[in-house]
Parts: C-alpha cells; sequence; structure tokens
C-alpha cells in the first residue's frame, strides 16, 4: 500500500487499481478540493490556485498531511498562521479525517509556526508574549476588504449588463439569488454571497448590497461609491501579481502568473490583466 | 538628465537609491542570506530579462558600477542614498549611512544622503541623531516601523518615543521622513503594514514632510485614502514602478489611482537601485501613457507635466534643490559629457 501524494491533476482514478488506492486518491482528491476555498486573506484568492500548497498526503489511517510555502522567507507570520489554522479547520471537517498536520516550508518562523500547529496551539500561544493579540481582528479587516472587492466586482458586472442603480440598491439577498444571469454572473453571484454576511444580516429578505457597514447604498452615489471601492480591488490585484511572481521566482515554478478567468474580465479592476 | 525627442531636459531626482553589501562575507546568519535572495527574487521577477543582473554582483557592487547605472548609463542627475542597516543580519550592516556617505563624499553633486533612526533607542539614540546629522547635514531620514528589535516586534509613528525624535528630527532640520510602508522585513502580528500612525503624525507635524516608500503598497487603497487628506504625506514608487514592464496594466492602475487620490505634485519617482536600474525604468516611464478606459474611468492623466513634477521636481521641492543651479554644477563637472548631441527618443 503506497501513500498517495502530489496533486490532484495526478491522482485521477487509474482503471485496475487496488480499490484502497482508488479511495485514497478520492479522499486526496477531497482534500484538495477543501483547500481550493481557503483564501489567502490578503488576496482573497485560493491558497491552491496560488501555488501556496505544495503536497497533501493522505494515509491508510486517513491521516492527512499538508505542506505549504509561500512567496518569500519573510511573509507576515500571523497571515502565515491564519492560512494553516484555515486550512486545518476546512479538512478537519471532512468526515474521514482522523488527523490532520500542516507544515510551513522555507519560512523564517518555519519551526516555531509548525510548532504551534502541532500542538494545536493559537497563534497567541505559540508566539508568546511576542504575539500582540488573537488573529481575529485581522481575520475580520480583511474579509471586509474581500466581501468589498467581490461586492465591486458584482455590481460593476451589474450595471455592464443594463441593471439600473435604482434597481440594485433594492435588491434582497432573495431576490438577488433568484436574478436571472449567465455563468459569469452567477459565479460572481455566488462569491459576493459567500462573504456577504460578514456586514450584516444574511436573511433572505435583508438588502443583498450594504456598505462595510452594513447601511443601504443608495442610488444616487452608487457610482462614486464604486469608485472608492475600486482602490481595495486595485490593491489586491496587485499584491497577486507581486505574490505570485515572487512564488516563482522563488521555486522556479513553470508558470509564474495565472490568468484570471474571463468570469471577472468586464470588471474594471481586472480588465487590464496583461 | 532625460531628454525629450523634441529637446526638452528632464532633471531627473531618484528618490530611492542603496549602496549595499549582501555578500555572503557580510552575512551574519541565514536571515542575511534569505534578505538578500529575497530582494534578488523582486529583481529577477520584475526586470526584463536583458536587465538581469548575476546573484553575485546583485549581492555586492562597486561603487563605479553603481555610478556609472545610475548617471551614465541611466538617466538620474541625482539620488537619494536611504540607508538600511540590518545589523542583525550582517557584519558591518547591509546599507548603512556610514557606508552610503563614502558615495556622497566621492560625488557631492550628485547624492542626497539620508539617516535613520529608530524611536527604541533612546536618548542615545538622540545624541546618535545629532552626531550623525552634524557630520553629513542630514535633511532627511529613512524609517522602518516594521523592524524586530529585541522583545521588540516594531514600532508605531505615535509612540511617544517616536514623536521625541520627530520633534529632534525637527529641530535637526530634517524634513524629510522617508517611512517604508511597503514589503517588510521582519513581520509579525502586529500589522506591520499598517500606513495609519501616518496620518496621525502628520497632523501633528505639519512641517515635516512623510514619504511613504512603496506607496503603502501592499496597502495601497489604506494609504491612498489617508494621503488624500494629508498635504503632506507623499507617496514613493519604488517597488510599483518597474511593475511598467512585467505588468503595466496594473501599473496603469496604481499610478491612476495614486494621481486621483494623492495627485501629481506629491508622487516620487523611485528606481530602489539595485533592485532595478534607472535607465529602462525612466525608458518605459516616458513612453507610457494610461490607457484611455483607466483614463476615463479615475480622470487620471500620465502627462509630459506630471512626468517632470514625479521624475524629480517634487524631490527637487522637497530637499531643496535649485533645478537649474545644480544642473550648472554638473554640467561644470563634466557630469553630462557623455551626453550625446543628438536626443534620445523614447523606445
Amino acid at each position: 500500500m503506497t501513500i498517495m501524494s502530489g496533486h490532484a491533476e495526478h491522482s485521477e482514478h487509474a482503471q485496475g487499481r487496488p480499490a484502497e488506492d482508488r479511495q485514497a486518491a478520492d479522499r486526496q482528491a477531497e482534500v484538495w478540493a477543501c483547500l481550493q476555498g481557503v483564501t489567502d486573506p490578503e488576496l482573497d484568492e485560493s491558497v491552491t490556485e496560488l501555488n501556496f500548497v505544495s503536497r497533501v498526503d493522505v494515509d491508510p489511517e486517513n491521516r492527512v498531511h499538508i505542506e505549504f510555502r509561500l512567496p518569500t522567507y519573510w511573509c507576515a507570520a500571523n497571515f502565515s498562521f491564519l492560512m494553516a489554522d484555515d486550512m486545518r479547520r476546512a479538512v478537519m471537517a471532512l468526515d474521514w479525517v482522523e488527523d490532520i498536520t500542516v507544515v510551513l516550508g522555507e519560512h523564517m518562523y518555519a519551526d516555531r509556526i509548525n510548532a504551534g500547529l502541532a500542538k494545536g496551539l493559537s497563534f497567541q500561544e505559540t508566539f508568546g508574549a511576542e504575539a500582540d493579540g488573537s488573529l481575529d481582528e485581522l481575520r475580520r479587516t480583511f474579509l471586509v476588504k474581500a466581501f468589498q472587492r467581490r461586492q465591486a466586482v458584482l455590481l460593476n458586472h451589474l450595471l455592464g449588463v443594463g441593471h439600473l442603480p435604482a434597481t440594485i440598491v433594492e435588491l434582497t439577498l432573495a431576490m438577488l439569488d433568484d436574478l436571472p444571469v449567465d455563468n459569469e454572473g452567477g459565479k460572481l453571484v455566488r462569491r459576493y454571497l459567500e462573504r456577504r454576511a460578514v456586514v450584516g444580516s444574511p436573511r433572505a429578505d435583508a438588502l443583498a448590497f450594504v456598505n462595510a457597514e452594513g447601511a443601504r447604498l443608495q442610488a444616487a452615489d452608487l457610482l462614486a461609491y464604486l469608485s472608492g471601492l475600486r482602490r481595495v480591488g486595485v490593491n489586491a490585484e496587485f499584491n497577486s501579481a507581486l505574490c505570485r511572481g515572487l512564488l516563482s521566482v522563488r521555486f522556479d515554478l513553470e508558470t509564474p502568473f495565472v490568468p484570471k478567468s474571463k468570469a471577472s474580465s468586464k470588471s474594471p479592476d481586472t480588465q487590464h490583466v496583461p | 538628465m532625460y531628454k525629450t525627442a523634441k529637446g526638452q531636459e528632464i532633471f531627473v531626482i531618484d528618490g530611492h537609491t542603496h549602496f549595499w553589501d549582501g555578500s555572503p562575507a557580510n552575512q551574519k546568519n541565514i536571515h542575511g542570506k534569505q534578505f538578500i535572495e529575497c530582494f534578488y527574487a523582486y529583481h529577477s521577477n520584475l526586470s526584463p530579462p536583458a536587465e538581469k543582473w548575476e546573484l553575485s554582483k546583485f549581492e555586492k557592487y562597486d561603487a563605479e558600477t553603481m555610478f556609472d547605472d545610475l548617471f551614465v548609463t541611466g538617466y538620474d542627475d541625482m539620488a537619494i542614498l536611504q540607508p538600511t542597516y540590518l545589523t542583525d543580519f550582517y557584519k558591518n550592516g547591509f546599507n548603512t549611512t556610514e557606508r552610503n556617505s563614502a558615495m556622497k563624499k566621492n560625488h557631492p553633486d550628485r547624492f542626497i544622503l539620508n539617516g535613520a533612526f529608530d524611536p527604541r533607542d533612546g536618548e542615545k539614540g538622540i545624541e546618535a541623531l545629532h552626531a550623525l546629522s552634524e557630520k553629513h547635514k542630514l535633511k532627511g531620514v529613512k524609517l522602518y516601523t516594521a523592524e524586530w528589535r529585541g522583545e521588540s516586534k516594531g514600532y508605531k509613528l505615535t509612540d511617544k518615543a517616536s514623536y521625541k525624535y520627530l520633534e529632534a528630527a525637527q529641530k535637526l532640520g530634517i524634513r524629510n521622513i522617508h517611512v517604508h510602508k511597503g514589503p517588510t522585513i521582519i513581520p509579525l502580528n502586529r500589522d506591520a503594514f499598517d500606513v495609519a500612525d501616518i496620518d496621525d503624525v502628520a497632523t501633528s507635524f505639519q512641517d515635516l514632510n512623510f514619504i511613504v516608500e512603496h506607496c503603502g503598497l501592499p496597502r495601497l487603497d489604506d494609504f491612498c485614502w489617508i494621503a488624500t487628506q494629508e498635504t503632506n504625506v507623499y507617496a514613493g514608487l519604488a517597488v510599483a514602478l518597474p511593475f511598467i514592464h512585467s505588468r503595466p496594466g496594473y501599473f496603469a492602475h496604481v499610478i491612476s489611482e495614486l494621481l486621483f487620490w494623492v495627485g501629481p505634485d506629491k508622487i516620487l519617482y523611485g528606481s530602489d537601485y539595485g533592485i532595478w536600474t534607472p535607465k529602462w525604468l525612466i525608458d518605459k516611464f516616458m513612453a507610457f501613457e494610461i490607457p484611455a478606459d483607466i483614463t476615463k474611468e479615475t480622470g487620471s492623466v500620465l502627462s509630459l507635466e506630471t512626468k517632470t513634477k514625479i521624475l524629480g521636481l517634487n524631490a527637487a521641492r522637497l530637499y531643496g534643490i535649485d533645478v537649474e543651479a545644480q544642473k550648472k554644477k554638473i554640467r561644470a563637472g563634466g557630469g553630462y559629457a557623455h551626453l550625446p548631441e543628438a536626443v534620445h527618443a523614447p523606445r
């Protein structure tokens, strides 16, 4: 019995393999799929799409082993810890997982972070007196930014396909969910809804579009509001390009840049991605 | 000196240069090795292939190479030397004021020598700042708020100790406070990238100029918001500018946001030498135009006048450089002897 390892695309269901191998491959693919939902909080992009995750193993006892690395040796320890913790939580939610280890490689604080993760300690406990507090506030700050960015992309899309500001601001969450949209729009709606609860009630009859404080948007100010959000998107895009580039140089990856899907190509944020 | 196709002379002050020693011989530990390698990754990732250096050259270049890259091959007329001490990583420090002062001494008309301080050094540090300022007639300092030191995970400009140092700097005639708010050295959980402290001190110290190096990246969004509300907050373009080659679309967005929020009079060119070199950066910058659809969205235009401000006039104002007088000095010293009479057009 071999331990399955490597990327999800390598673990296709090979015909004629023993059943346990197939199961291990399936489980490994499940872990990869699960990790796809974990984002770098700063970039609001999946840790797998960013190429941060370098290895996933599932052994016969259903113990999961994940390795990841970051664009620089100096990437902030709190963000590094946060991502590792999010990966651990996400994968633990799979009902068959017996145990999980997440290991950060080639980082200034790799040893300390890995030791902390192995013992199930919090960031605060891991760094003791050196840490200023929990990561909750930081997590929230970046969830709000992710919300804003996703909202800006969606609003631009809706305006672009002809919805009027006056109609948009009156949409409830239920109405947004039912809005007839194309594939592109559907994806943007789903991404937006994933973060909508960060800022206010996600009840079906609540307004779909509110600002970071949870207040309703005004039709007359919608364009000005959007230009205010624009810099959040520009910032994230820029950081993403930098992080991907640095990672590709550091680990000599063949594909330095994964173009964004055409899903958001109509938004001003991503229009000029080369 | 950059000359346009029509023969207009553009005076260039490079707001961000280093004369470092990151060589293995000077590395104290693994961090020293990783630090220069991280810089090298920035260099490799964002430079055009023809402009890439070997790692050994990158680790330690000599004074002649630097002079040549900035002022002969490159278009810089003057350059500001910004120190980075990193004495925990490098035996003799990485890029100290002392090391930089050798460049200034040999080419006094070409360089502006900046110092540094760290508010955590207490009274002793204030005395050291006095001595440094007296010795080098400092007009500016470079600060690293995210730098770890012993138990400390960095400091904020709003700390009491920082105020004391800023007051001391003001008394010493140091008017330009360059603050590294960009990809950082040793960040832990204190949000090393936070730019909020700039807001506070810029209001409290109206006579000082705060140049936010790397324009707050990775927090450009927060920085733009602060800079728009403070008259004495400036954006240093180092790190953002080289994207003009590899990701011109992103650069267009970033520069148009900066022009929209910060304005053309408060953006400073910087090559971040030796991470990048002025020649290609300025060739690309002079040839660059913000695409029409982004201009439509932000109203930002990168006109020749704006480019002239960003490349030199804004820094000249901050550092009290009389451009015409300085040109005469440089010309008298043979500094423009290499320039062909024929003008060079942007590529």
